[in-house]
């Protein structure tokens, strides 16, 4: 090992032999840096001493740079490198700094002290005048414009949900007299990947959910003797509530991203330019066959669901009740009535509309980056829930008016 | 006898809201004419040919296709004018999810009666065209980027298009591949008659295919210049048309280099 070192050691030192020596400058280390600001009559003398590399602490360059901003001004800065070392970019941002404070002081720079490699990394420094509009303004705006562009901000938002809005409800009309273009084998995709793939995780929490509401129902109405009613609980629950969000929710968090994520990428590399410029409408090829499989495949998932979540519950009341197995089956079909059935099945449609929407939309307002796509699908995912779970406690209190 | 000009783009102003990124285009394709819409970088040739194809609506001015203005076309007979062009991307813009016989087939699906014999032959045949014969089951994921290009050029052309647009060609592609995409697109206009736009600031190309071309300047925010590339080079009046076209090396004064900053406010 030390061996190693040993010639590590010789390398680096023959690599900085070679970089001095193409400099033209002698190969010398040199000791701790030092900036040394003198000045002579008119003239401001600086002097670059020892070893100026970013790996040592290196004086900054204000020694200079403030004999060029107070008067009286010298008439000129030369550069003395005559007892400089060894020596990388750090040298080179200290005599960028006082270069750049002796233009803007109107002060004659004169290099040529300097070895000729640093003097031609420096005029290339300053061959391209800095472009000043390039430079981006940081100050931060005022309330007054942050509120005003925000505003702008959310109109502009308002206006593009709308329109895409009125463009899925011509397309909608277009496929309902038969008129869109779209691959029909697309839409059979959407289906399988909206309903066979997702019954595993359908079944699993919608059997647990069943199993929950089945243990608060036991512990609740077993004091009072009425455990049985158990059986009613879960069955009205899962069917007129927790099935359809419990579905929604699932298939946003599955399917609504994965929608905003596909539409968004497409859109990033042009997919969706290529569409258009074929004359094919992106709504009708991509957004409504999305929505008719999450419209089709929601409600009969949440039916599915209702069934998982009262055998869930029937498998936690078999076992704390007294009650058998015919009995519960009878309580759960006399509670569940036409409406409750008809109710859950129309929200799950309303649902699936929503989270098919929210998920399209994000994708298709994407912007063109990898970091947009990641945004779109987040988007799409928090919409979807809120609309879910808004559109669930506007139709309860519908329902409840007309008696539902 | 003047002949009639294919693409008559006049007046032309694009932008992104208030920010405007060209305005005042107006030049002429030809039939049959290789036309390089060129300049530095971010001067706005993208949108420009966006406009041209029907992605964009430019702020004002007109794009005429064979006479008839494509903006204010309803947008039934837009769709109709679009079918005569075909457009590449600069990525290719494959559709990612199908294979690339899908890809060209999708358009031969929806807007001709062929049958799947039919079509199966007409993709063989684009996909020849292009070099990539036997790549039909391969999806976009699995062919590398010029291969990928080649494969957009094989969509673009599955309509038979009156018009092709090229969007930088070249562009990420090593110098074999881009000299054998030149090749192609002078095939194509050679032997189909094809009019062909490229956007393009590779020099290279724009010498080797382009016989007309606009340059436009990111500062002036307008075209400098309209004409065969290589006269542009010896003879445009304008300096920096000639300092672009000849890699930074034209003889002539700071002076027409000052006028082409924007006027201070």
């Amino acid at each position: 090992m030390p061996k190693i070192r040993a010639t590590m050691n010789r390398w680096q030192r023959i690599g900085e032999h070679v970089i001095d020596e193409h400099d033209g400058d002698v190969c010398q280390e040199g000791g701790t840096p030092e900036l040394r600001v003198s000045r002579d009559g008119d003239e401001l003398h600086v002097s670059f001493v020892g070893r100026w590399r970013l790996d040592s602490d290196l004086p900054p360059a204000d020694a200079a740079v403030d004999q060029l901003r107070s008067s009286p001004l010298p008439g000129a800065v030369r550069i003395d490198a005559s007892e400089l070392g060894a020596w990388d970019s750090g040298l080179l941002t200290r005599l960028v700094a006082i270069r750049r404070a002796a233009i803007a002081a109107g002060v004659r720079f004169d290099g040529h002290g300097l070895p000729q490699g640093i003097a031609r990394l420096l005029d290339l420094a300053f061959a391209v005048e800095a472009r000043e509009d390039a430079r981006r303004e940081r100050t931060s705006p005022g309330l007054l414009v942050r509120t005003g562009e925000t505003t702008l901000e959310v109109w502009n938002d308002l206006h593009a949900l709308l329109r895409f809005l009125g463009g899925v409800w011509l397309s909608a009309r277009r496929f309902a007299r038969g008129r869109a273009r779209y691959l029909k084998s697309n839409l059979v995709l959407h289906i399988q990947e909206a309903g066979v793939e997702a019954y595993p995780i359908v079944s699993l929490l919608s059997f647990l959910i069943g199993m929950i509401f089945a243990f608060v129902g036991v512990m609740q109405l077993r004091p009072f003797g009425a455990g049985i009613y158990t059986a009613d609980l879960v069955a009205v629950a899962m069917i007129r509530e927790m099935a359809p969000i419990m579905t929604a929710i699932i298939m946003a968090g599955r399917t609504g991203a994965a929608y905003a994520a596909e539409i968004g990428t497409m859109k990033v590399n042009e997919e969706i330019d290529a569409l258009t410029t074929l004359g094919l409408d992106p709504i009708d090829f991509l957004v409504t066959p999305r929505m008719i499989a999450l419209v089709l495949m929601i409600p009969l998932l949440s039916i599915y669901a209702s069934f998982m979540g009262i055998m869930g519950g029937m498998s936690v009341a078999l076992v704390m009740l007294d009650v058998g197995l015919v009995q519960y089956v009878q309580q759960t079909i006399a509670a569940v009535g036409f409406n409750s059935l008809f109710g859950g099945l129309f929200k799950s449609v309303v649902y699936g509309a929503l989270v098919a929407l929210a998920g399209c939309q994000q994708g298709m307002a994407c912007g063109d980056s990898a970091m947009a796509v990641g945004q779109a699908t987040t988007r799409a995912v928090v919409m979807s829930i809120v609309l879910i779970v808004v559109s669930a406690a506007i139709l309860t209190v519908i329902y409840i008016n007309l008696g539902i | 006898m003047a002949q009639e000009p294919h693409i008559h783009v006049d007046a032309l102003t694009v932008g992104y809201g208030s920010f405007i990124v060209q305005r005042d285009l107006s030049f002429a394709i030809n039939r049959g004419d290789i036309f390089i819409i060129m300049g530095g970088s971010g001067c706005g040739k993208s949108t420009v040919m966006k406009a041209m194809i029907g992605l964009k609506r430019p702020v004002y001015g007109v794009v005429d296709f064979g006479g008839e203005s494509f903006w204010s076309a309803a947008p039934a007979r837009q769709d109709v004018l679009k079918r005569k062009f075909g457009t590449l991307f600069q990525a290719g813009a494959l559709w990612s999810s199908m294979t690339l016989a899908e890809n060209v087939a999708l358009p031969l699906r929806q807007y001709t009666d062929l049958n799947d014999a039919d079509i199966r032959e007409l993709i063989a045949y684009k996909l020849s065209l292009v070099g990539l014969a036997g790549f039909e089951d391969y999806y976009p994921s699995e062919l590398s980027g010029g291969m990928r290009k080649r494969a957009g050029l094989a969509r673009a052309m599955a309509l038979d298009p009156e018009i092709l647009f090229f969007d930088e060609p070249s562009a990420g592609l090593d110098p074999i591949s881009a000299k054998l995409l030149d090749d192609l697109i002078l095939e194509l206009r050679d032997s189909l008659g094809t009019t062909v736009v490229v956007v393009t600031h590779e020099l290279e190309s724009i010498f080797a295919i382009g016989n007309n071309g606009v340059f436009l300047d990111a500062t002036r925010k307008t075209q400098l210049a309209t004409g065969d590339p290589k006269r542009l080079r010896d003879e445009a009046t304008s300096f920096v048309v000639r300092n672009f076209l000849s890699r930074g090396t034209a003889e002539g004064d700071e002076q027409d280099l000052e006028l082409a900053r924007p006027p201070s406010p």
